[in-house]
Order: C-alpha cells, then structure tokens, then sequence
C-alpha cells in the first residue's frame, strides 16, 4: 500500500492534547505512524495553510434500515428536488433529507466524516439495514439495536433476572451484527402496541409489571455487565412533548443511581428534543438551562443534540407513539407507523422546521443554548439527529452557529419574533474553537463509543483524516464564519484508511467501509434449549435458525471481541 | 442420499412462510412438510419442469438455436448497448441480490427500469406515497389483531397460509387461534346438510322462507360482537376466505371507494342519508364501524381488488384514510397482500439505490420515477424503448396485447427459468436456476422483514445463478461501451488529423497567395 505524508499543516487532535501546532501525519498501510520509510515514495499532501483533524465520527445519524428506507419510499417529493448524476466513479441518487444509499456515502465523505453510527435498527430488520449498510460506500459504520421493549429482555427485567437478560442480550448483538444496546421510549413501545404510551419513568408497562425506570437501569446494568464499549444509548420517554424536560432530569437521576464512578453509565440522545419545558405547545419554552445545569454538576452521561436546522426534512423514529402524537398537531399528510412484532415500533412523518414557527424555532435556540451553556465539550456531541432535526450535510451550518456568534445572530434575527424575545443566546457570548469542534464531532464520539483507533491521529489509529481549507492563523473563525463553513462542507482532502477519497471536494475513490459489530463472549453462553426456541416460535413469525444475521450480509466485517462479566 | 432440510424458505407468495422442512433425495426434493399446495405444486413438482431451459439461446434466422454462454451475453449486451431506450422489466422474483446489480445495469445503459408492482401494488405504493401508512409487521397482528379484515383479496387461495400463520388461525400472545371455532362451523354446517338431505328423503316439500332481496349482503351475524378473534371480509364474491370468515360482505364491484367513505362517516359519527351503499346497507356498516372502533387491535389487508379496480390507487388512499381515522379511537393498521415472493424486496432494493420503488428511468444519468410514463405497460404502449430485458417474470403471459405487440417489435432477451411464453418469444434467452431452491439469496417479506432464501439442490450443469447473468452482461455492457467510447475517440483523432492538414494547407495557402 502507497505510504501518505500530510505535510506542514495545523493539526487539531484533543484525543493528544495537539490544539493547532505545525506537525506532519505520515500514513502506512492505513494506520498512522511516526514517519513514511521513504518521503520520495510517499504521496505527500502539502497541508501548510491548511487545517488538519481526524476523520468524523457521526454518533447519531439514521442512514439505513427499514424505516429509512420506508421515509424513502413515502418521499419522491423530497428526491425530485435534489438528483445527482451518475459519472464514471460514482453512482447516480437522490436527495434530500433521506439521501439514497450511495449519496449518503458521497456526502459524508465530502464533508470529512469517516465513521458513521446508524442508531436504530429493529433486531428483526437487521438484515435489511445490514443489506442497505454495504450500499453506503466510503464510511465506516455500525448500528444500534432497539433492545428496550424485546418481550425477553422485559420479562427477564421483571423476574430480576439481568444475568439472563445479559445473555440474552449477549446473544441478540451477535445475531443482528450490531454494535451497541438502543432504548426508546422504554416501556412506550410495548404500550404502543395496544394503542397506549407511559407518560412518565414510573408509569407501568401494560402486560409486564414493570417500569420504564427498570428498564432504565436494567439495561445501564446490563450493558455495564457486557462491557460494551459504549454506554446505553437512550432516547427518553415523553420525547416531543412540552414540559417534558422534567421527565429527561428524573431519567438521569435514575441512570444516577446505578452509577459506578469510571466511565459514563448512559447517552442520551437528541436531547435538544427532550428539553422542552412549559404546559403546552401555546406556552412552549426552553428547558435548556436546567439540562445544562444538570449536566455541568454530574459526570455520569454524555449526550448528543439533534440541533434543528431549518429545513424540509423527514422525521423518523422508533418511538411510534411520538410520531402518531406529531400526526395528531395537524397540517401533516403523510404518517406512516410501522410495528415490529415483540421489539419496538416505528413513525415517519415529513416535517418542515420553519424560522417563522414559533416553536420550531425556540426548538432551534435550544439546541444551541445546550451546546453552549454545557461547559464541557465531552460530554455533548454535534449531531442533527440526521435526519430528525435536519440532513446531515446541514452540520456545517450548526459549526457556524456555534464558532460565531455572528452567525448565530444573523439566523435569530430572521426567527419568529416570540422565539426571538424567548431565546438565551443573545445573552451568552460563548463561540467554539477549532479545537473544541474537533472534541465534538470526532475526539469525544469516538472516545464515548469506545472507539480507539478512530476520533485521533496517534500512532496506531485508522488513517482516516480530513484536511480542510482553513487556515487558523491567517482566519478569525468568528468573523469570517461563511468561508470556514464552506471549508467544512467541502473537504481538501478526505483520506479513508490511507487513501485518498476526497480531493477538492471531489470524491476520487470509493472504498466500500467496514461494518463494525461485537461479538460480545459472556462466560456463560446463552441457553438454546428447546423451551427457548418453542419461546421463540411463539414470539416471532420467523423460525430460530432464520433470524440470526450471518456474515453474508457484511460486505467488510470488522469483528470486534468483547469479554463480558457475566 | 436423504437429506433433510429445516426452516426452507418457500418461494411463493409474499408470506415467505420460512418453516418448511425439505427431503431432498438424490438432488431431487421428493417430500415437502409444513408447506401449502401451491408450495408443493412449485417446490416438488413444478421446478422439476421438462420445460426447463438448460441452455442459452439467441434467435438466428427466426429459429431460437443453442449457443454458449459467451455468445449469448455479448450478444445481449450488444442489444443493450445498441438500443436507444431500454426496458429492465421483472425482477420480482429473483433474490435482492439480482436485484441489486439490475439497478446497476439500467443506471449504466440509461434505460427504463420497472418490476411487476406497477401491474399489481403499485397503486398502493402510490397511495403509500400520498398519504403515508399504518402498518405493523405480521407477528404483530397474530399476536394482537381481534378484528381482521381481509378486503378485495383471497388469501385462502392466494396466499393459503396467511389466516394460518399470521392472523386468525394462530396463537399469540394476547388473541387465541379461532380455529376450532372454524371446525365448530364445518361441523355444523355438514349437520345442516344433514337436515337437507333428511328433508329431501321425507319428500315433503319444504319451503325456506322468502329472503328479502334489497341488499347483496346477509346481515351481520351475532357472532360479529363475539370475544376472541374475528373475521371479516369485503369482497365482489363468496370466494373461499368469505366461506372461512364470521361476516362476509358483498360489495358491488368498483363500488370499494364510496364504502370506504361512508365507513370514515360513520367511524368519525357522522350521519348518512341514504340507505345503503355500493350494494350495502348502511346499518349493516354502522355495526361493522361498531366493531372496529371497539376492537383492540384491528387489521385490514387489502388486495388486488382495490388496486386494479375502479379508483386504484384512490380506493387505497380511503383504505389507509380509514385505518388512520380508527387510530384515534383505537389501534389500528392496514397492509397489502403483495404477491410474488419478492415484490417487497424489488420496491426496498430500488428505493435505497435510487430512493423511487419503481417506474424507474435513468435517461437524464439520475433516478427519475412517473408511474405511467415510466411503468412497463405504457411505456410499451406508446412504444417508447426499443430493447427489453425481462426477467423472472412472464408479461408475454399477462401484459395486454398492444404492449406486447411493441415488445416484440425489438429484440427481447429473457432470464427465466423455464419456456413460459415470454422466452419462447425471446431473441437471446437465459437459463436460470430456481430462485429459492437452487440458488439462495434474500426475499422480503410482504411487511418487509428479509429472511434469507435456502439453497436445497443443485442446479443442473451449466445453469447460472441470475445474479451472475446479469452481472457479466453489465461487465460486457461496460466493456462493449469503453470499445465504443475509444473508437469515437480515435475516429475524433482520424477526423482532426484529416482536418488539420487542411487548414494549415488553407493558411499556406494564403501566405502563398
């Protein structure tokens, strides 16, 4: 494999304590190392005048799958807008906010981002996400499974059972090739079932005496059990709803309580959309100071935003209930529900965040109150909650936002004027190095997934870099935030596992990425016996020996082995 | 040799029941478990046809004459590449695998590319497109439905495991299978035969009362508010699911849309002013709203029946219209009956590729979709391409004739597995091995859960999976477009050489002049 030499160019890696100092990067058969053996035969990059960061880790981004794709299917409204041609490297697609497959890749890539996590993936669709991940060329990638209302984990949760919860669970990652333990609206789906959802952590679950607060800490319990490499990562019950940040702060109390003190027990995820405070939508309000104050005295979760972006977008979820109640506000024409038999539910509605709505908007300034008003960068990371709160290749705009308070005002101006007199952001001054952009959207994703070759440019880690036109000596960031954001849509150079893939914004290789899953070895292994499979049967319309994803379905397996404590 | 095969998936109808067991005895399957007749008609017998294409064939002077394997893909690719416009139509069942690399192929020759759904759900993928659908997977209905509505379709006879399987002959968790009850019926309804009979030996004359004949419909039964599981059916005649069913209605055909309507009245209590409608009466649908409101956990599957009938995609539109309306007062949802094994899967694998299910066109280098400019049918109709690929799949059996009449204007190459009709009109015609049996791969589900296909026997020599076909046409189409694309080029090159020398001659000329 040619050898790579990023020469002279201002690297930004938190994960090493490097904040813009002059340094080359030298790449070997796709890893980092201290030199090239020979410059004359390496490529070398001339980055001098150049900003140099690891690739970017996405924690959050719902790019394959069968809901996606169903938002897909429901949206050839969105796609005749936004179409790109095919050339003699890339694939044709379309757009726009549920990009196809191939686009998907193109774009990511374009914008520096190597690695890219798919964050909900029904257990039973796994091998349709599976099938739709190996389609999404240039990045790499992983998918959560929703493991929050399985019937086996429940009652398991119920019995008091975890060490056979963990097993199952154990068992579940493996057969689905997944990377990580996704609740959502625990409890809520379960209800969904029969129509109903939990409005609270101490309602109870209909069928199953149990508490989406057991559930909580059930699976904080389990996943620590596991040793996953990342926390549980949740989306909290009462998402969307006014007032609802109340519920957000008894859930991380709840996750509190189960806390050990080394590493982070939960992430809670698109919390900008569960920091809603107020009764109802006429008095909404922004529940974000109290998050943040709760944040900034607690170490025990990270969390990611699901900023609004203002666009035309489609929202989907696993929180069904959620979706039927945003069908109910009116003005939508489009609800589409989709229930997966003993596991979890779904809802996509088309949805444009609109500056001149009021809610939308005040929605916008909470993301960037929490980003602002949380002190410490490592524990909150960039994310639109692709494509929830706006498209992914919308994140330069939210960099915008938040290295330049010009930028912010510029936008705030143009908002409802209600949101505009609500809003904490003229008050604080608050404006993001490159440094700290790095820690949100690369260092910390990587560091709280548990990814240790990915998120720096250490020696030893994937060579996936991303170079863009940003000269930080020469540029006030702040000021001139229009050309940096243009730099950050628009990568120098992209390089995915030491090749060069993006140049100029140019994509000039497409290597298909690998898909990362766990095979989680509990010491015990999961009891198949045949109580268990006729269980099966009767849970599931698909027989035992059909329900496992075989590695088939994963163009580039990239196994990674986890020893569990149970 | 035996051997016995576990959890085969059948091949059939968009239930992909996965639970059949297979004995395969000397590459030959001889018994079959679990599977329906149609399964066993297919999977024993059927795929064992003497019609079975064993090798390529390309029409030479109007007679089809066996030919490698080479020559037969550079010959299609030939056609391919020298067409204007062509058509990729079929696909439906074939594994997605094929389907994956048939997207490809369309996007790389510029062509059209359809699957069998615009002849049967595409209207409901465009109702889908409207208005959105509540829909769940089948395990959630069999383990929650206690009002199943099976509306313009025949599952009994379409998809015969379906009631078995999924909805109200099965156990779930919190619905009980309705199935002794259904024995209870037979049971009783041979007892009344009984009588009959009894009767007719007696020979007195018995005459049954005069049934009043405003309405085509019996009134609703008692049983319509029973506990447990219960079956209902919409459909323009007794067919064997209405025989099967507590409560059948008939509808006048092509009258679905306006029952759907006066159904969202009344379920959102309204009042009607007339007595009855499309056939029905309007206090027999009062009592059907009734029911539905109060159910638990309702289901409705619609069929073809809606789609290819007055109204289409409309008739679905009011179908998904309804379910929404009854998710306000309870839990409802709604879902097609798709038909071939993988329909599911042509509509998910185009839309993740080119975000469009189908009626697909690559002309302009990107995805455009227009059902009824892009659709097989119409665009064979106004006789917009010129070459057509068809694969698994046979329009020469089912498309009307002025479409097929253009069809076989152009060349036509075929990938099916057996001389249907299409292939025996074909110019260049594959061999293909057995979707499901011979060659694995992955179907959708008809609620779009993938399950993987199981290879059971082999397939007889020199017969090529789909996939592979069409996957070294595409590399022949690629090649055979690099040659082009060079000899323009050194064609250009000749071209400006001539013309060079000209020019400088006509500047000599002046300076000479």
């Amino acid at each position: 494999m040619t050898e790579v030499l990023i020469k002279n160019g201002f690297v930004f890696d938190p994960l090493n304590n490097i904040d813009g100092q002059k340094m080359d990067i030298a790449i070997k058969d796709g890893k980092i190392v201290k030199k090239v053996s020979n410059e004359r035969n390496a490529k070398v990059i001339d980055a001098s005048g150049l900003t140099v960061m690891a690739g970017g880790v996405d924690i959050h981004s719902h790019i394959a799958g069968s809901e996606v794709n169903l938002g897909r299917l429901i949206r050839p409204d969105d796609h005749v807008k936004d179409v790109v041609k095919k050339t003699a490297l890339t694939r044709g697609g379309t757009g726009y906010s549920i990009p196809s497959t191939y686009v998907t890749g193109y774009r990511y890539s374009k914008m520096g981002y190597t690695t890219v996590m798919n964050p909900s993936m029904a257990a039973m669709k796994a091998r349709h996400a599976h099938e739709e991940l190996n389609d999404v060329p240039m990045i790499d990638k992983a998918s959560f499974t929703l493991l929050g209302d399985w019937w086996f984990a429940l009652e398991n949760i119920a019995k008091g059972d975890l060490e056979e919860c963990a097993r199952h669970i154990a068992w579940m990652i493996r057969a689905t090739r997944s990377y990580a333990i996704k609740v959502v609206n625990p409890g809520g789906l379960e209800s969904w079932g029969f129509g109903r959802n939990v409005h609270s952590i101490d309602d109870e679950v209909p069928n199953f005496c149990i508490t989406p607060r057991d559930i909580i800490t059930g699976m904080a319990k389990v996943n620590t059990m596991l040793n996953m490499p990342h926390t549980v990562h949740l989306h909290t019950n009462n998402l969307g709803v006014p007032g609802n940040y109340k519920t957000t702060i008894d859930t991380m109390n709840a996750l509190e309580s189960v806390y050990t003190g080394d590493k982070p027990i939960g992430h809670i995820t698109h919390i900008q959309f569960s920091s809603f405070a107020g009764d109802n939508w006429a008095h909404f309000k922004s529940g974000a100071e109290e998050i943040a104050k709760y944040l900034n005295a607690h170490n025990h979760l990270t969390v990611d935003i699901g900023q609004v972006t203002f666009a035309d977008t489609t929202t989907m979820t696993a929180d069904g209930p959620f979706e039927f109640a945003l069908y109910e506000l009116g003005g939508h024409n489009k609800w589409v529900n989709s229930d997966v038999e003993t596991e979890s539910s779904g809802g996509i509605i088309p949805f444009h965040f609109k500056r001149k709505n009021a809610v939308n908007a005040i929605q916008w300034s909470i993301g960037l109150e929490l980003s602002l008003l949380i002190k410490d960068p490592w524990k909150w990371f960039m994310t639109t909650d692709h494509p929830n709160g706006g498209p992914f290749f919308h994140y330069p705009r939210v960099f915008a936002w938040l290295y330049s308070s010009k930028a912010r005002e510029a936008t705030l101006k143009n908002c409802n004027k209600k949101a505009q007199k609500k809003s904490l952001l003229p008050s604080i001054d608050r404006e993001y190095t490159l440094y700290e952009l790095a820690i949100i959207t690369r260092a910390g994703t990587a560091k709280a997934l548990g990814l240790k070759n990915k998120g720096h440019l250490g020696i030893g880690a994937d060579a996936d870099v991303s170079i863009y036109n940003i000269n930080p000596e020469t540029t006030d960031i702040a000021k001139s935030y229009k050309p940096v954001r243009k730099a950050f849509g628009n990568a120098a150079y992209t390089i995915k596992d030491g090749e060069i893939v993006v140049k100029d914004a140019e994509i000039v290789a497409t290597p298909s990425g690998r898909t990362m899953w766990l095979d989680v070895q509990t010491k015990e292994p999961c009891r198949i016996d045949d109580k268990i499979k006729s269980k099966f049967k009767d849970y599931w319309t698909i027989e035992f020996d059909n329900y496992p994803v075989t590695d088939h379905y994963l163009k580039v397996p990239e196994k990674i082995a986890i020893k569990a404590s149970v | 040799m035996t051997k016995v095969f576990n959890s085969v998936v059948c091949t059939i109808c968009g239930c992909l029941c996965d639970d059949l067991e297979v004995t395969v005895e000397n590459n030959e399957i001889v018994k079959m478990k679990n599977g329906c007749a149609v399964c066993e008609a297919k999977m024993v017998h059927g795929y064992k046809s003497e019609e079975r294409i064993l090798k390529p064939h390309v029409r030479k002077d109007g007679k089809l004459v066996p030919v490698t394997m080479d020559e037969a893909i550079h010959k299609a690719a030939q056609i391919l590449t020298d067409a204007k416009y062509p058509l990729l139509f079929g696909w439906t069942s074939s594994a997605s695998e094929t389907q994956h690399v048939g997207v490809e192929l369309a996007e790389e020759l510029g062509s059209a590319l359809d699957n069998c759904c615009s002849v049967c759900h595409g209207p409901s993928v465009m109702a889908t497109q409207e208005i959105g659908i509540p829909t769940a997977t089948l395990g959630q209905i069999r383990h929650r439905a206690d009002l199943i509505v099976y509306w313009a379709c025949n599952p009994w006879s379409s998809h015969p495991r379906h009631v078995e399987r999924y909805t109200a002959f099965t156990d779930g968790r919190f619905e009980k299978s309705e199935f002794k009850d259904y024995v209870q019926k037979l049971k009783a309804k041979s007892g009344q035969k009984k009588v009959a009979a009894a009767i007719r030996r007696t020979r007195v004359r018995y005459q049954p009362p005069p049934r009043p004949q405003t309405a085509l419909v019996e009134a609703p039964p008692q049983t319509l508010a029973k506990d447990g599981r219960r079956m209902v059916v919409f459909d323009v005649m007794k067919t064997m699911t209405a025989e099967v069913a507590d409560y059948f209605v008939q509808v006048e055909p092509n009258r679905d849309y306006e029952i759907f309507g006066a159904l969202r009245c009344l379920v959102n209590d309204q009042e009607l002013d007339v007595d009855t409608v499309g056939g029905v009466p309007v206090d027999y649908l009062k009592e059907i709203a009734d029911v539905m409101v109060n159910a638990e956990f309702g289901a409705i599957f619609f069929g073809l029946g809606l789609t290819q009938s007055v109204g289409r995609f409309r008739n679905v539109e009011l179908a998904i219209a309804l379910t929404r309306d009854l998710n306000r007062k309870t839990k409802f949802v709604v879902s097609p009956m798709r038909g071939h094994f993988n329909v599911t899967g042509a509509n998910t694998v185009f839309a993740w590729q080119t975000g469009y299910p189908f009626a697909l066109d690559f002309s302009q280098g990107y995805p455009q979709y227009n059902p009824g400019e892009f659709t097989a049918i119409d665009l064979l109709r106004r006789g917009d391409n010129d070459a057509t690929l068809v694969i698994s799949a046979d329009p020469g059996a089912h498309f009307p004739k002025g479409a097929m009449q253009n069809m076989v204007k152009h060349p036509l190459i075929t990938i099916n597995p057996d001389w249907n009709a299409i292939s025996r009109l074909g110019d260049v015609v594959f061999p293909t091995q057995w979707c499901g049996i011979e060659q694995g791969g992955t179907a959708y589900r008809m609620d779009s859960v993938a399950i993987t296909l199981k290879k059971v026997v082999e397939a007889p020599k020199g017969v090529p999976s789909d996939e592979e076909i069409v996957k070294r046409i595409l590399e022949e189409v690629k090649v055979i477009k690099a040659n082009k694309a060079e000899k323009e080029d050194t064609g250009k090159q000749v071209l400006q050489e001539t013309a060079a020398p000209k020019k400088r001659g006509s500047k000599t000329l002046k300076k000479e002049l």
